[in-house]
């Protein structure tokens, strides 16, 4: 199982092995991780699964390009929006995300 | 049918479009999850699903489970259905995606932060007024009287004429189950209600600034063609209106039957959110609708061939045991991430972020002057070809 390091504002991290196929919001959310609401359960609709993607050279090979939906709900997050910004919703887990490092907004509300 | 695939698979004789069904589906419900995870329903002709887990296959498999045919029982790419189809709705990617994200930036919780105070105002004087009145008829005089003021609103369409939405709602929904009696009902005085419909989806006929005027912006930027941008604003009202009347209805029963978890909201804030998230668990206004397989497939050992009807009743997944513990008791407390009473996937709800808003600002504002809820008699039961709420709720609000 890919394992994935989630970085809290605070600058804590925790480590967690997600199922390939899950996404990172449903992933987070069954393994207890706070920072992550996913409101609307997955419709990039609520832009409450933010987080940043730090690795900028695994994340153009591992993760989808934004869509025109997840690109207008991103404007959407509390917290602001960087060129690293992601929705949690979008990002279905695959083997390429192996040691990928997960930011998390400071608020998501 | 080929008889070698009847043989393999689960049936039922259980209709889930007729009255027995609509008074009460969670029998019928539990008995088809336990017939199997794919059950194929003798009178229709079609496929369903009832267990969580096969329900959040088919709705986040876009690829196999297409809406493109329509999300009724119709194939409309091979019949045609009686209305001109959602651009959302009954469409599937690329041409989805495109008009999702338009609907989704003027519908994203950054643009309803602008209608709150607007909502509570409105919600406070609602509260005042039913408080007034004494006996009410909880879905006439107050569960749909709120959307129909503030969504309407919200959307901009003409003050004149807008009961003529419930109607278009029950068309719309009403019209996604078989030729039954509901649907005959419901198209009865279809002409009229669709000529209102489409006028009021009109550029010159919306408020400046509104979310339907919002669409026509995309029309001006040279996107998306203004016979396009009607057919969009027309998803705010066909979506927009029964649909949160019957949530708002179906939250005062709930509360109604359930005073201990109404005084829980009362006395703590900050818990209506997710008591709504339970509601729409527990009592999804939206109970089922179709996907249509895009190719021969295989789900949970069934063997599904291309173009079949599946229905998929999210209402029973939201009531399933294998996922949900005491999955018939309404627990305000219970963590309800994951139900899909908003569906789930590309074409989970896209106005669920305004119905929440709707819906807490209201509930919010009753719980802040109302200690009880109380049932006035019998309520009766809507029956619906999609929907679940009530034709009438006769209750009293005590202060």
């Amino acid at each position: 199982m890919p394992s994935i390091t989630f970085i809290h504002a605070d600058g804590a991290r925790e480590n967690f092995d997600i199922p390939v196929g899950t996404t990172i919001m449903h992933g987070a959310l069954s393994a207890g991780l706070d920072g992550i609401v996913g409101e609307c359960g997955g419709s990039a609709m609520c832009a409450t699964c933010h987080v940043y993607i730090a690795n900028e050279e695994q994340a153009k090979r591992a993760l989808p390009p934004v869509s025109a939906v997840e690109d207008a709900m991103l404007d959407s997050a509390a917290a602001e929006r960087t060129v690293e910004s992601r929705l949690g919703c979008q990002l279905s887990v695959t083997d390429a995300f192996d040691g990928l490092e997960i930011k998390l907004p400071e608020r998501q509300l | 049918m080929a008889a070698d695939t009847l043989e393999r698979t689960a049936s039922s004789e259980i209709d889930p479009f007729s009255p027995d069904f609509f008074r009460n589906p969670y029998p019928f419900h539990a008995t088809l999850r336990d017939a199997g995870p794919v059950v194929w329903l003798e009178k229709w002709g079609v496929w369903a699903v009832t267990r969580y887990d096969q329900v959040q296959a088919v709705l986040t498999d876009w690829q196999t489970y297409c809406s493109g045919a329509g999300v009724g029982i119709v194939n409309e790419k091979k019949a045609g259905g009686w209305r001109k189809p959602s651009a959302l709705l009954e469409t599937d990617p690329p041409e989805h995606t495109a008009n999702r994200a338009i609907v989704g930036r003027i519908l994203s919780p950054a643009a309803l932060r602008a209608l709150r105070a607007t909502f509570e105002t409105e919600a406070d004087a609602l509260v005042e007024r039913a408080l007034a009145a004494g006996d009410i008829e909880g879905m006439t005089d107050f569960s749909e009287t709120f959307p129909m003021k503030v969504f309407a609103d919200a959307v901009g369409v003409p003050v004149e004429g807008r009961h003529h939405l419930i109607t278009w709602g029950n068309m719309v929904f009403n019209g996604m189950g078989p030729r039954n009696d509901l649907f005959d009902r419901a198209m009865a005085n279809a002409e009229e209600v669709t000529a209102w419909v489409t006028a009021a989806c009109r550029r010159e006929n919306l408020t400046p600034g509104g979310l339907g005027a919002q669409v026509y912006k995309h029309v001006d930027a040279g996107e998306i063609e203004e016979d396009h941008a009607a057919l969009l604003v027309r998803s705010f009202l066909s979506a927009g209106v029964d649909t949160t009347t019957f949530a708002i209805g179906n939250a005062l029963y709930c509360f109604a039957a359930h005073p201990d978890q109404w005084d829980v909201v009362r006395n703590e804030s900050g818990r209506m959110k997710q008591a709504f998230e339970e509601v729409m668990r527990f009592e999804s206004p939206f109970q089922t609708f179709f996907r249509t397989t895009t190719c021969d497939t295989q789900l949970a050992g069934t063997h599904i061939p291309s173009d079949s009807k599946i229905l998929v009743l999210v209402a029973a997944a939201n009531r399933d045991p294998r996922k949900w513990k005491d999955a018939d008791t309404f627990d305000i407390s219970r963590s309800t991430a994951g139900h899909v009473g908003f569906g789930a996937g590309i074409h989970g709800c896209v106005g669920q972020m305004i119905a929440r808003l709707e819906v807490e600002v209201l509930l919010t504002a009753l719980a802040r002057r109302v200690k009880r809820i109380e049932l006035r008699g019998e309520p009766v039961r809507l029956l619906h070809n999609t929907l679940r709420s009530f034709e009438k709720l006769p209750v009293r609000f005590h202060a």
